[in-house]
């Protein structure tokens, strides 16, 4: 029959209206800057760099080489390298970002720049509170404003977090047993050089070295 | 004490009135009425925009504006506040003279509508002999208003909404003046004040509101379908329609011409609640006898807000309907009804007392409406949708 429809509508809108008085999973609105959704793992919104350690200046993952900066579609971020070499975190020296600049305002979020990235130096953050009162310096990110510590990484993505340290930590492994292999190596070879000088030997032993030196 | 608490606002008028020489007082009596109707409505127009974002929020499970003082009830302050201060933009080449007077014209108009509408025992501003003609003359100018408002802005947006609004509103303008027409009918008087004298005697307690009575109830139905469409409210929102028309014939407003829309709007539908609680529900008297010792205007004024109520109920339930739906239920369905419970107001007038003109009042309204609701709706093949691009 003809408002069949209408009545049982009206009767769901006024199911809802007292509902929401009644029962709280019917009223999901999270009231936000009191009340906060508990926070998604999953979630990403800007780039930031991952350092080692507890200084940000010093032990930066990132070794500028420029991956991401080739590799990003709306070309937000600007690096410029290092002419030495500083150690990192590890002590090991390393040529570094002198710059290392997020434009926000133009980063569309792919995350391209975290999956080009070979040493794990660049994740997506989850802050979202961003809003500044300069549109143009104030969403520009320096150096300083992108590092961030691996705990605090280990805080916003745990279980990615913990992949990329099982990783970095397996390579590492690697890269000391290949090291320590190549310098053996290098040790027998310093030792038989001088009995075999007027020959040529093989160039093998170095190659490895390099190959180790690029993984560690 | 009860007699005093009824006529309350009445002796207050006449007290206030008493300080000024006798040949001021009749006109003084008639500024200090139009001035509390000036502050009443403005003050339920906010009241009910409350609960109107309130009550639409709780239906779709949310909680509303609750930011502005306690449980947000100042949410209206804020809003007039921010209406006040905001930049009044004219389009560069909209017509400004009519573009300025359109909201003005509204409001003007609307209010104008209160004059005749008994608010209360002895509560009428103007107690005309026509009053009933007189509301629907003025309120049928808010159209005029609405099409000098898209016309002058000079946008295609507010053109369209205004072509809309006077198409809607000229067609629902019939059903809504027949079917209070059956009203007259039984009364025999156009005078408003009349017509809820009638209605205010009771049988065992209950009242004689003509809602109660088979013709009544038809016409009280179809009265409410044509004013919520002569308000131009959800589901026949057609003119405003935010989802295609931005915002109709107020696109180009902004600022307190705006609100002037808006308070328009709500003070309409207040006025035509008013005059569809006199018609049908009695006006001021009381649902029941034993109620008797509440003032009048309470009655009055709950009964429109409770009107209020159930438009905010609708507007939240239904979605809007199409232009040619909205055409054919107004001159297909609404009408044809109104004129069938014209006859049947007359039926009903001239069987007598009896059970008979019940069965057979409602036998004749019943069948007509099961029967047109099945034809109206035998055309609706509803099944998997084909889609054809341009191509």
């Amino acid at each position: 029959m003809l408002g069949e429809g209408i009545l049982k509508g009206l009767g769901e809108t006024a199911r809802n209206f007292v509902g929401s008085y009644v029962s709280a999973e019917r009223l999901t609105t999270v009231q936000y800057p009191e009340e906060r959704a508990p926070e998604i793992e999953a979630t990403r919104d800007f780039p930031f760099l991952v350092y080692d350690g507890t200084d940000g200046e010093a032990g930066l993952r990132c070794v500028a080489c420029q991956i991401c900066e080739k590799e990003c579609p709306p070309k937000c971020i600007y690096i410029v390298k290092s002419t030495d070499k500083k150690p990192d975190a590890f002590g090991k020296p390393q040529i570094y970002p002198t710059r290392f600049d997020i434009d926000i305002s133009v980063c569309m979020s792919c995350q391209i720049c975290v999956e080009v990235c070979p040493f794990e130096a660049i994740k997506m953050d989850t802050e979202f509170e961003l809003s500044t009162t300069d549109r143009f310096g104030g969403l520009l990110y320096d150096r300083k404003e992108l590092s961030k510590s691996n705990e605090y990484y280990h805080k916003i993505h745990p279980t990615e977090a913990a992949e990329v340290d099982a990783r970095l930590a397996e390579e590492k492994v690697k890269a000391d047993a290949k090291a320590k292999a190549a310098a053996a190596a290098a040790a027998a070879k310093a030792a038989a050089v001088p009995a075999q000088a007027p020959a040529h030997i093989t160039p093998k032993p170095p190659v490895t070295a390099v190959e180790g030196d690029k993984q560690g | 004490m009860i007699e005093k608490a009824d006529q309350i606002f009445v002796l207050l008028s006449h007290w206030l009135v008493s300080f000024l020489p006798s040949a001021l007082q009749p006109a003084a009596a008639v500024l200090l009425s139009v001035v509390a109707i000036i502050v009443t409505f403005p003050a339920l127009f906010a009241i009910s925009v409350l609960l109107e974002r309130k009550g639409l929020g709780r239906m779709q499970n949310r909680y509303g504006p609750n930011r502005v003082g306690p449980y947000g009830i100042f949410q209206p302050v804020a809003d007039g506040v921010k209406a006040l201060i905001k930049e009044d933009i004219v389009p560069f080449r909209a017509d400004a003279v009519v573009h300025f007077l359109a909201p003005v014209f509204l409001v003007v108009v609307v209010f104008m509508g209160y004059a005749v509408l008994p608010m209360g025992r002895n509560m009428t501003l103007v107690n005309m002999d026509a009053g009933l003609l007189f509301f629907f003359a003025i309120g049928a100018s808010t159209e005029l208003s609405v099409f000098m408002a898209g016309w002058s802005s000079r946008n295609k947006y507010s053109l369209l909404g205004a072509m809309r609004a006077v198409a809607q509103m000229i067609s629902y303008e019939v059903p809504l003046l027949m079917s209070s027409v059956a009203v007259v009918m039984i009364t025999g008087s156009l005078s408003l004040g009349k017509i809820v004298d009638a209605q205010n005697q009771y049988t065992y307690g209950f009242p004689h509101w003509y809602v109660f009575t088979p013709w009544g109830f038809a016409g009280f139905v179809l009265f409410a379908i044509a004013a919520t469409a002569e308000t131009n409210r959800s589901p026949f929102d057609l003119p405003e329609g935010e989802s295609e028309l931005v915002a109709g014939y107020f696109t180009e407003y902004s600022g307190f011409k705006f609100a002037l829309f808006f308070l328009g709007e709500y003070v309409g539908m207040m006025g035509i609640s008013g005059l569809a609680a006199t018609l049908f529900l009695g006006g001021w008297s009381a649902p029941f006898s034993w109620l008797g010792w509440v003032p009048s205007w309470f009655w009055f004024f709950a009964k429109v807000m409770l009107a209020m109520c159930i438009f905010i109920w609708v507007r939240g339930t239904l979605p809007r309907l199409r232009q040619d739906q909205l055409m054919n239920f107004a001159w297909k369905f609404v009408l044809p009804l109104t004129l069938l419970n014209l006859i049947v107001a007359g039926l009903w007038r001239f069987m007598g007392e009896g059970w008979l003109r019940w069965l057979v009042c409602s036998a004749i309204l019943l069948l007509a409406y099961t029967l047109m609701g099945r034809g109206g709706m035998r055309g609706d093949h509803i099944g998997p949708r084909s889609y054809r691009y341009a191509e």
